[in-house]
């Protein structure tokens, strides 16, 4: 166990590797309560809410759910989220935990008239299903991704989301509180197997999924994170004109994916030769070789790149590689 | 993976490694306590052969999914030879410890080191401590 964002976390139960390969293989569940709930509720939540995230709200039905950025006014990512759309008057916000504060305080500060933020995060337990089997697993029927209904499982009422942090078919399913350790348990008993932070980072990674705190942060921006995507430019969210700019004149540096070419495994703050910097690195489970991201200067973002990474000292060569890094055979 | 054991045969250092003593020869490895304190191992960064290790710095490193470990010297000496198998598969490290598991084999510098390390029991006595 250990302290994360305030909350005592499982980096492991068997292994970081045997539960990786699960998710992968089949279906692994991971308890992410320590994640953020926030309400945004009233007349004016939708207009509200399309001036403080990057992504376009308009493209959202209820029941839909979108991937987006909390922006500063310098184009930074106060927090990377995911927006759920219950009603025209009604989103619910899934914050990473560590910024749970620092998103809840921005929004409040900004808060329009009919519009009420509401930090309802000690309310709800998240458990994340993830792998090839989570469905089958759980006894839950396909839907698209990014949709969220109301469900259960074995007797405890859920809101099923399809969306997750592995790359993988799965569902995250939020319950109340009280009901947690019922649905933790439930889960289990279907067979599907515990799996801790370790997991999840290592999971993220091969799929190029970023982490709040190292490959983006309050001073990084989408356009240089690969997230130009995730920004409606045409509509006007905090910071849009910077990444309008940015994204016009071409950033100066990338955030790249990488594969080690020698016997080597990068971690976060090792210097990239020629300017750059790891963020996120780690032996990737399944492909059993040095994987990572981090910044270099635009023109050395390209796959097939060679690079040099500073590994405590020794050089250990690397390339760029497209993004995932990680792809499912099909 | 293997169950907790600290062979009898072996000396052991307080930084969680061992030698296996052959006259002026030894071969060194980790204990059980710090492969299960590291986890999987997924890389063992030799030392080449030929190199000088000292006793109490590090010589090699070993990581796991989360974390890296210098892995120290109980002993000086010249590395006779390493174990490819722990290069190539470092999880035997985390299945076999004290065997197939083995790091380098050394010729040893000063046998008269081989004084300063715990036996089986003062190393199950440090540990317990920990």
């Amino acid at each position: 166990m250990v302290p994360f964002a305030g909350w005592e976390m499982p980096v492991q139960y068997t292994g970081v590797i045997p539960e990786h390969l699960a998710v992968r293989a089949d279906a692994g569940a991971f308890d992410v309560s320590h994640m953020g709930q926030l309400h945004v509720e009233g007349p004016m939540a939708h207009e509200f809410l399309q001036a403080m995230l990057s992504n376009d709200l308009d493209r959202l039905s209820d029941g839909e759910a979108q991937y987006t950025l909390l922006t500063n006014e310098r184009g930074g990512i106060v927090d990377d989220l995911i927006v759920y759309r219950m009603s025209h008057g009604h989103y619910l916000l899934v914050v990473n935990a560590g910024n749970r504060e620092a998103a809840y305080g921005w929004l409040k500060e900004r808060e329009a008239r009919g519009t009420e933020v509401r930090d309802a995060s000690d309310e709800y337990a998240l458990v994340a299903v993830q792998g090839p089997r989570s469905l089958e697993r759980l006894g839950l029927d396909d839907a698209p991704a990014f949709t969220h209904a109301m469900g259960e499982v074995d007797g405890v009422e859920v809101m099923v989301c399809r969306t997750g942090y592995t790359g993988e078919k799965g569902v995250e399913l939020m319950c109340a509180e009280d009901d947690a350790v019922a649905l933790w348990d439930a889960v289990l008993a279907r067979g599907v197997s515990p799996a801790g932070l370790g997991a999840r980072d290592t999971l993220r990674l091969e799929v190029c999924y970023p982490l709040h705190g190292n490959d983006i942060t309050q001073d990084t921006d989408a356009i240089a994170a690969g997230l130009a995507w995730t920004c409606a430019l045409d509509t006007d969210f905090t910071g849009a004109d910077v990444l309008r700019r940015i994204k016009e004149e071409g950033p100066q540096r990338r955030l790249a994916a990488f594969v080690m070419e020698e016997r080597a495994i990068p971690r976060p703050e090792m210097p990239i030769e020629g300017g750059g910097e790891v963020t996120s690195g780690t032996q990737s489970p399944s492909l059993d070789v040095g994987i990572g991201m981090g910044y270099v200067p635009a023109a050395r973002a390209a796959p097939d790149t060679e690079l040099v990474i500073d590994v405590r000292g020794k050089p250990r060569r690397a390339r760029v590689v497209k993004k995932p890094i990680y792809r499912k055979e099909s | 993976v293997a169950t907790e054991s600290y062979p009898d045969d072996l000396r052991y250092h307080p930084e969680h490694d061992w030698a296996r003593i052959d006259g002026d020869e030894a071969v060194l490895g980790i204990t059980w306590y710090a492969q299960d304190s590291l986890g999987e191992l997924v890389l063992f960064d030799a030392p080449e052969v030929g190199a000088t290790i000292a006793k109490d710095a590090s010589y090699a490193e070993v990581e796991s999914v989360k974390a890296v470990s210098d892995v120290v010297a109980p002993l000086s000496g010249e590395v006779l030879e390493v174990n490819q198998k722990a290069i190539d598969e470092p999880e035997t490290v985390n299945e076999d410890p004290y065997g197939e598991g083995w790091l380098v084999r050394i010729r040893l510098a000063d046998p008269g080191e081989t004084d300063q390390l715990m036996d089986a029991g003062a190393y199950r006595a440090h540990i317990a401590e920990l």
